[in-house]
């Protein structure tokens, strides 16, 4: 029993996490319509900026997240308007989806160009800490990587709710067309909502630079762990693919702890299998999402 | 779309396939042979995709996972003895068959998603299918890897049996593809692609006919995996099942014209070569997967299309102004989501 809630104690703190880079993924899902097969590669990409910082200048990981988010940010906006933008004809659908994998493919060698293939890992002083809470044990790194994702998704949800670029969002999602006659202008919204997916995964890429090893080849285990995460959501849910992301990180953690670590990754795989044999549009899917 | 076999189109097919097979005979340097079997395999892999990929337009990103069970299970069979040499080849099919009947289940859950989530679907398959491998350490030897006994052939003509395999494998894929073209499955598969509800509306038999391109494909992708696992006689999970070699097979058959009989065999020939003098040339393999990517990028953003169906674009314009010719090529491809596609209504 000691294990069990241990591992779903664990499970939340990670769960929280993957509900970051899940949240930017299924926003861009949302406005574009495009699966972006490269938030895993982004995220990577921002743990090993964060990775740069602190070896290199000594900056802490998590303040860190002010430097890589802005910048991933940028990255985002730049890609969606240099390589997404430009795409054309009948099956702009099918083009995006293998452009942000080749996206991914680019970024995998640069980093694997730039830094080597072994694993490495963000080490700061108190990275080995952890307080004792009624005999379990809850990391520093962990607990302020999931109370920071939370503060993440408190902006990203402030973004969406209460501002002008939030409500020309919500609108792009809801029907794209209608809110392209109401003078939304659809390239501006779809470039800064990359840009805000993007920025999502940095924030994330630095904590998961913390908790995880990697190399710049993390990127294939991430993606398929997201994917798994914002179809179980629904894709384009934001909400949903918070609670997914907590479902997994439990799960897969609860797994890890009573049978393997091996067998973790499964859970992934199996629970995936589960949603699209049952419920194919997800947890909180609308029916008439484009992809289902 | 139906068109009858032409003689055009049997010469060319008839002299690649000439030229190939006297490549051997006439012999050449080491390197060729070696060459040309990866070159030949992904183009029957690229062609393998596209029956599923280009025809029903249905985006496979994990078909490497049938290559790798090919691979495996040739690995298995024979880690002992490869019984005078040949035996592998002839239990091909076996394994080409098991593997494509096994895909029927795997093709029946996944193609219940469209497009993009289809790809995550197969992605996916592809992490199992690699985990398992690396996991069930007392069928597959783990990250050790498996070894195929090693092949009794003459050191002087070693190569020959693999190549003339690979050959076989791309003409079978090559075939196929052409039968899809002027059968009523490659009509059926292209309602799907154009609009998959209309055509099951109508009353094509959409779920049958994406579930025979499906395991057609992911038969002749296990048998080619075969074919290498025997070749390179390790096999380790993450080269078996490399992402890489998916990517391969799409990029390929993009470059080349998805949805084109020639398109993948071209892009093949295009790549691979070019991926091995880089290799040569450079070194570095980080390199050439960003070579890869900035290939990919290129294309998606200049020849979506790929380069067969643009040239025959071109071709048909030039003829048309010229002439007014009604006399079309008569193998002119059917290129994916262009203007001219043909418009089928059952």
């Amino acid at each position: 029993m000691h294990a069990f809630i241990q591992a779903v104690i664990l499970g939340i703190l990670t769960g929280g996490v993957y509900a970051l880079m899940a949240s930017g993924q299924t926003l861009i899902f949302g406005i574009m319509k495009v699966v972006n097969l490269a938030q895993g590669a982004l995220v990577v990409l921002g743990a090993y900026l964060t990775y740069t910082l602190f070896t290199q200048l000594g900056i802490d990981p998590f303040l860190s997240i002010l430097i890589t988010t802005p910048l991933l940010f940028l990255v985002g906006v730049a890609v969606q308007w240099a390589l997404l933008r430009p795409l054309h004809g009948d099956d702009v659908a099918q083009l995006s989806l293998l452009v942000t994998f080749a996206i991914a493919l680019g970024i995998e060698g640069v980093l694997s160009f730039a830094y080597s293939a072994t694993l490495t890992n963000v080490q700061p002083s108190y990275a080995n800490f952890s307080w004792t809470v009624l005999g379990y044990q809850v990391s520093l790194v962990r607990f302020v990587a999931f109370v920071l994702s939370l503060v993440m998704l408190g902006a990203l949800y402030f973004i969406l709710q209460r501002t002008k670029f939030g409500r020309s969002v919500r609108a792009t999602v809801q029907n794209p067309m209608s809110a392209q006659l109401l003078g939304v202008n659809a390239n501006r919204v779809s470039a800064l909502g990359f840009g805000l997916g993007a920025a999502t995964a940095a924030a994330a890429g630095s904590v998961f630079g913390m908790l995880n090893s990697f190399n710049p080849g993390s990127h294939y285990d991430l993606i398929s762990r997201l994917l798994t995460i914002v179809v179980l959501g629904g894709l384009g849910s934001i909400g949903g693919s918070v609670v997914a992301a907590l479902v997994m990180g439990v799960a897969s953690s609860v797994v890890s702890a009573l049978a393997s670590p091996i067998w973790s990754d499964f859970t992934f795989f199996i629970v995936l299998l589960l949603v699209l044999l049952i419920r194919p549009r997800g947890l909180f899917g609308a029916r008439t999402r484009g992809a289902l | 779309m139906k068109r009858t076999f032409t003689k055009a189109g049997l010469i060319r097919a008839g002299i690649f396939f000439l030229i190939l097979i006297l490549v051997p005979i006439i012999g050449g340097p080491g390197w060729l042979l070696n060459t040309l079997i990866f070159t030949i395999m992904y183009a029957a892999l690229s062609s393998s995709w596209n029956l599923l990929g280009g025809y029903a337009g249905y985006p496979s990103l994990g078909h490497v996972a049938f290559f790798g069970i090919g691979a495996y299970a040739v690995g298995i069979i024979f880690s002992d003895s490869v019984y005078g040499g040949y035996a592998p080849f002839f239990v091909l099919p076996i394994i080409g068959i098991a593997v494509g009947l096994l895909s029927i289940p795997i093709g029946w859950v996944s193609m219940r998603t469209r497009a993009d989530v289809f790809a995550i679907v197969t992605i996916t398959l592809l992490f199992i299918t690699q985990t398992l491998a690396f996991n069930l350490k007392s069928i597959t030897g783990g990250a050790q890897g498996k070894s195929v006994a090693p092949a009794p052939f003459d050191v002087s003509t070693y190569d020959w049996p693999f190549y003339y395999a690979m050959l076989i494998l791309l003409a079978i894929a090559m075939g196929v593809s052409l039968y899809f073209r002027r059968s009523k499955i490659g009509l059926s598969l292209a309602t799907v692609r154009a609009d998959e509800d209309k055509a099951h509306g109508v009353g094509v038999r959409v779920t049958a006919v994406k579930l025979i391109a499906f395991a057609v494909s992911s038969g002749l992708v296990a048998m080619v995996g075969g074919v290498w696992a025997y070749y390179v006689g390790f096999i380790y999970p993450q080269f078996a099942v490399d992402p890489l070699i998916t990517i391969g097979m799409v990029l390929m058959a993009f470059l080349g014209g998805r949805g084109t009989l020639w398109g993948p065999v071209l892009g093949a020939f295009i790549l691979v070569p070019a991926q091995e003098y880089f290799a040569q040339a450079f070194g570095a393999s980080q390199l050439y997967l960003i070579a890869y990517a900035a290939v990919f990028l290129v294309i998606m953003l200049f020849l979506p299309r790929g380069i067969l169906p643009s040239i025959a674009d071109r071709l048909k314009k030039r003829r048309a102004s010229a002439a007014g010719d009604a006399r079309d090529a008569a193998d002119t491809p059917v290129p994916v989501g262009s203007a001219n596609e043909p418009k089928v209504a059952r």
